[in-house]
């Protein structure tokens, strides 16, 4: 954090000899603006991209949410917040906020803690760790599209690969219309997230693994903590941060979930795996209800904010409260 | 040592789970890539058995086309250009972030970590407005520049970090031999954060090529489709030909899974790095 480019520091050839006070204010202020200045403009690439392309977007649409708009010329017919009362009157809306919250509690429930069993399991020394590791994760970096299309077909009613090895196996029954069902969509659309995402949430943890000393193991070893306790007592607290790092990035990922969906089923049969952005694209793109798409993005907009602050407040700040412990106890 | 040889006897049932989920996360892929040695008829007749005969038709008219390879040719002009506006932007701020104590400093570094938090989705819809009203539909430019802006907050959290690891007594002999903060910049962070350039570069590629949103919204006509689109595309139009559509996913997955075996170290990095400092 030392930077020779700090006002205060520079040493110039002013200061060598006592100017008179007045100089030193007025050469100071100068060094001052010039140094803000340099600062400022590496910042100016950034800052108009930024600006114009991710913070201008998220400001008209909080502007043209109160509009009936089809989205050609300004937004003129104001109607206040009858978009918003529309939107929590609409079954397919309140249904995309209920499956939104279904995907996260699954997320939490099953994918997390199976990705974290797997990054204990993957943590030790082992055959084929590596290529574990690589196996795993590789779905991540697949495009949603090719795998929404690859399981579209594994998952074809009658003729996919997942009824013919249910079949061979001699449990038809388990089989069926997996997408096509409005019952069993979401539980399918489930399963592929997990197939795609558990690799990431793993790595995570296996990042997060390998920065636990070794040496806490072995002394919980030593004081006789058997594999269990071991797991609840020291991996689970020291992994934590991570744990909360990879809750956030799987809730912010089923709030803004598209791809995937759009692909497999564009949210049918009837709805039934609908989400939010997906309902957003068919009202905006589709039938050209721009004002009243813009009230789903405002709407996402303010889920996203509003848990994130409350996680930053609630659930981050006990990572920074231990981090202060602890550097009072060392340095400072 | 000793742990080791209490635990081995111990690993089979761990060994089996791991097998067992191998098997579900492999099968998928291999699936399609022997589904595309098939016709469809064979196909259909032997849903799970090797090919009798091995179809080769399937890829070879795929590789053949010229509509394949001007999809892999626009999705890797979009991703590097995509890569090299956003690690450019983003290095230039995050060494003003990273090297200089400004007035508004923490209050704009906050503006873009809010980035972050936020998903592509919320902007779609304006963007793709903004975008129509600067005629930027059906253009590169159009796909190019909202992935870098939204590229932005990752790249500067990555690369600030690494910038302010590098010791304050290098700025200062740089000052010494007459370096300006961009000849500082120019000559002596960059090449030394060659391995922090490398995984964001990493990252953004791949957020690049595997994004599907953004090109859905902004192009129209075929011209300037990049390979998710295409994908969904193709199995639209020959959703009869089964074998043909699993011969163009293998074929198009091919690119991703090759960058992703060669710079794997890169990208978990990044990602890792990513998250955990965001």
């Amino acid at each position: 954090m030392t930077s020779t480019f700090l006002p205060d520091k520079r040493t110039g050839p002013d200061t060598d000899r006592p100017p008179p006070a007045a100089d030193a204010v007025r050469g100071r202020a100068r060094r001052r603006a010039l140094n803000w200045l340099t600062a400022v403009s590496f910042q100016v690439p950034a800052l108009v991209l930024f600006g114009v392309l991710v913070l201008l977007p998220i400001l008209f649409a909080l502007y043209a949410a109160f509009f009936r708009w089809g989205g050609f010329g300004r937004p003129s017919d104001y109607i206040g917040v009858d978009n918003f009362t529309r939107l929590f009157d609409d079954p397919v809306f309140l249904g995309d906020l209920w499956r939104c919250l279904v995907l996260v509690v699954l997320s939490l429930a099953l994918q997390l803690p199976f990705a974290l069993a797997m990054a204990v399991a993957l943590n030790q020394r082992m055959r084929g760790r590596a290529v574990y590791r690589m196996l795993f994760f590789a779905p991540y970096v697949l495009s949603e599209a090719i795998t929404g299309v690859l399981f579209s077909m594994i998952f074809a009613p009658g003729d996919g690969l997942a009824d013919h090895v249910l079949g061979g196996i001699g449990l038809d029954g388990l089989g069926g219309e997996w997408f096509a069902d409005p019952d069993m969509v979401m539980a399918t659309l489930f399963l592929v997230m997990t197939w795609k995402y558990f690799g990431f949430h793993m790595m995570l943890y296996l990042a997060g693994l390998q920065s636990i000393p070794r040496e806490l193991h072995e002394a919980a070893l030593i004081d006789g903590a058997g594999p269990w306790q071991r797991v609840r007592n020291v991996t689970l607290p020291l992994l934590a941060p991570t744990l909360r790092i990879s809750v956030f990035l799987s809730v912010i990922g089923a709030i803004q979930l598209f791809d995937l969906v759009w692909v497999v089923t564009a949210g049918g049969p009837d709805h039934h795996s609908e989400t939010m952005a997906v309902t957003m694209f068919q009202f905006g793109f589709k039938r050209y209800q721009v004002g009243y798409a813009s009230a789903i993005s405002v709407v996402m907009f303010g889920i996203s904010l509003v848990f994130a602050l409350a996680y930053q407040r609630f659930v981050l700040r006990r990572d920074l409260e231990g981090a202060t412990t602890t550097m009072r106890g060392g340095v400072k | 040592m000793t742990v080791r040889h209490r635990t081995r006897g111990r690993n089979l049932p761990l060994h089996l789970l791991l097998i067992a989920v191998g098997v579900v996360m492999g099968v998928p892929l291999l699936y399609a890539v022997i589904s595309g040695f098939k016709s469809t008829d064979q196909l259909s007749r032997n849903p799970i058995g090797l090919p009798d005969p091995w179809v080769t038709g399937n890829y070879t008219d795929i590789l053949a086309s010229g509509d394949f390879w001007r999809l892999v040719g626009n999705s890797t002009l979009i991703a590097v250009a995509t890569t090299v506006i956003v690690v450019a932007a983003s290095a230039l701020a995050a060494f003003s972030f990273a090297r200089f104590a400004f007035r508004g400093r923490e209050m704009l570094f906050t503006l873009f970590t809010m980035g972050l938090m936020f998903p592509f989705a919320v902007a779609a819809l304006p963007l793709f407005l903004l975008l129509r009203s600067m005629n930027l539909l059906d253009n590169p430019l159009g796909v190019i520049l909202p992935q870098a802006a939204f590229g932005l907050p990752m790249t500067i959290i990555v690369l600030r970090g690494f910038f302010r690891q590098i010791p304050g007594e290098l700025e200062e002999a740089a000052t010494l031999d007459g370096c300006g903060p961009l000849g500082f910049f120019w000559r002596v962070l960059l090449p030394m954060a060659r391995p922090a350039l490398g995984t964001v570069s990493v990252l953004a590629v791949v957020t690049s090529w595997n994004n599907f949103f953004l090109p859905l919204l902004v192009f129209n006509e075929p011209t300037w489709w990049t390979i998710p689109i295409g994908v969904q595309q193709f199995q639209g139009q020959y959703s009869q030909d089964v074998a043909r559509v699993f011969a163009y996913l293998v074929l198009a997955m091919v690119p991703a899974l090759a960058f992703y075996s060669v710079a794997e170290r890169q990208l978990v990095g990044g990602l890792t790095a990513g998250a955990t400092k965001g």
